[in-house]
C-alpha cells in the first residue's frame, strides 16, 4: 500500500507548479492554467484523506466533487473576462492590463 | 515495491512532469496539452485511492470540459501572443522560490506530523453512499442546490461578459 505520505507531497508539489504558473506567467491563460493545477493538488489531498482516514464516509469525495463545480464555474468566468480584456484592451499579456493602476 | 507502489509512481511522474510542463513552455496552447496529460495522470491517482467516480468526473469535467474551454479561449486570443515573446514575467525567479520554499515546508509538515493512518476498507457501494449524502437533507443537500445555483450564475455571468457589445 502507498503511505498517506506520499500522495501529501505529491499534492504539494503539484500546489507549488501551480503557484509558480499563476506568478510568473505572462498570458492570462496560463494564469487559469496554474490555478486549475492548484485546485487538482487540494483534490488529490481531499481523496487521500477520505480513503486513509475515513473510507466508510462520503464527505472526502463530496468535497471533492465541490471543488469540481466551482473549478468549472472559476474557468469559465475567468476565460469570459479574458476574451472580454481581449476585445477591449487586445491583449491578454497581464503586464499590459493597468488600468486599475494609479 | 508492490504494483500499487510502482504504478503511483508512474502517475505521480505524469502528473507533476506534465505539470512542470504547463508552466516553462512558452507556447500556450503546448501548455494546454500538457495540462490534459496532467488531469489524466491525476484521474489514474484517484483510481488507485479507489474513487472511480472520481476518476470518471476528472476525464469529463477537467479534459472533457475545462480543457476544451481553455483551447477555445487560446484560439480565440492567440495570434496576438508572440510566440518569441518571453513565457515568464520578471519576477519569475523570485516565484521559483516561493513555490520551492512553500514546496519544502508542505513536505517536511507532511512527514513530521505523522498521521500514521493505515487504510481501511473501503465499502463495496461508494457511489451510493455519495449520492445519498448528497440529497439527504440531514446532509450535504444545501451545498449541493447551492453548488446548482452557482453553476447557473456562473454561466450567465460568463456568458454575459463575453457578449460582443
Amino acid at each position: 500500500m502507498v503511505p498517506l505520505e506520499w500522495y501529501l507531497v505529491l499534492a504539494a508539489a503539484l500546489f507549488c507548479i501551480g503557484t509558480y504558473g499563476v506568478l510568473a506567467r505572462r498570458n492570462a491563460v496560463a494564469v487559469l492554467m496554474g490555478v486549475e493545477l492548484m485546485l487538482n493538488a487540494v483534490n488529490i489531498n481531499l481523496v487521500a484523506f477520505w480513503r486513509y482516514l475515513e473510507p466508510g464516509g462520503a464527505t472526502g469525495q463530496a468535497f471533492a466533487l465541490f471543488v469540481y463545480a466551482v473549478a468549472a464555474a472559476e474557468a469559465a468566468v475567468g476565460l469570459a473576462l479574458i476574451i472580454a480584456l481581449w476585445r477591449t484592451r487586445d491583449t491578454v499579456v497581464l503586464e499590459d492590463v493597468d488600468l486599475l493602476q494609479g | 515495491m508492490t504494483l500499487e507502489q510502482i504504478l503511483f509512481i508512474i502517475f505521480g511522474v505524469l502528473t507533476l512532469g506534465a505539470a512542470l510542463m504547463v508552466v516553462v513552455r512558452r507556447n500556450v496552447f503546448h501548455a494546454a496539452l500538457f495540462l490534459i496529460v496532467s488531469f489524466f495522470g491525476v484521474a489514474g491517482l484517484y483510481v488507485l485511492l479507489e474513487a472511480p467516480f472520481l476518476a470518471a468526473m476528472q476525464l469529463f469535467i477537467y479534459i472533457g470540459g475545462i480543457s476544451i474551454l481553455i483551447i477555445f479561449a487560446i484560439m480565440l486570443t492567440h495570434d496576438l501572443m508572440d510566440p518569441e515573446e518571453p513565457g515568464a514575467n520578471r519576477q519569475w525567479v523570485v516565484a521559483a522560490l516561493v513555490a520551492v520554499a512553500l514546496c519544502l515546508v508542505m513536505g517536511w509538515m507532511a512527514f513530521h506530523h505523522n498521521v500514521g493512518a493505515s487504510p481501511g476498507p473501503v465499502p463495496e457501494n461508494t457511489i451510493v453512499l455519495l449520492g445519498n449524502a448528497l440529497v439527504d437533507p440531514e446532509g450535504l443537500v444545501l451545498p449541493f442546490e447551492v453548488a446548482s445555483v452557482l453553476l447557473l450564475v456562473a454561466l450567465i455571468g460568463a456568458a454575459t461578459i463575453a457578449r460582443e457589445r
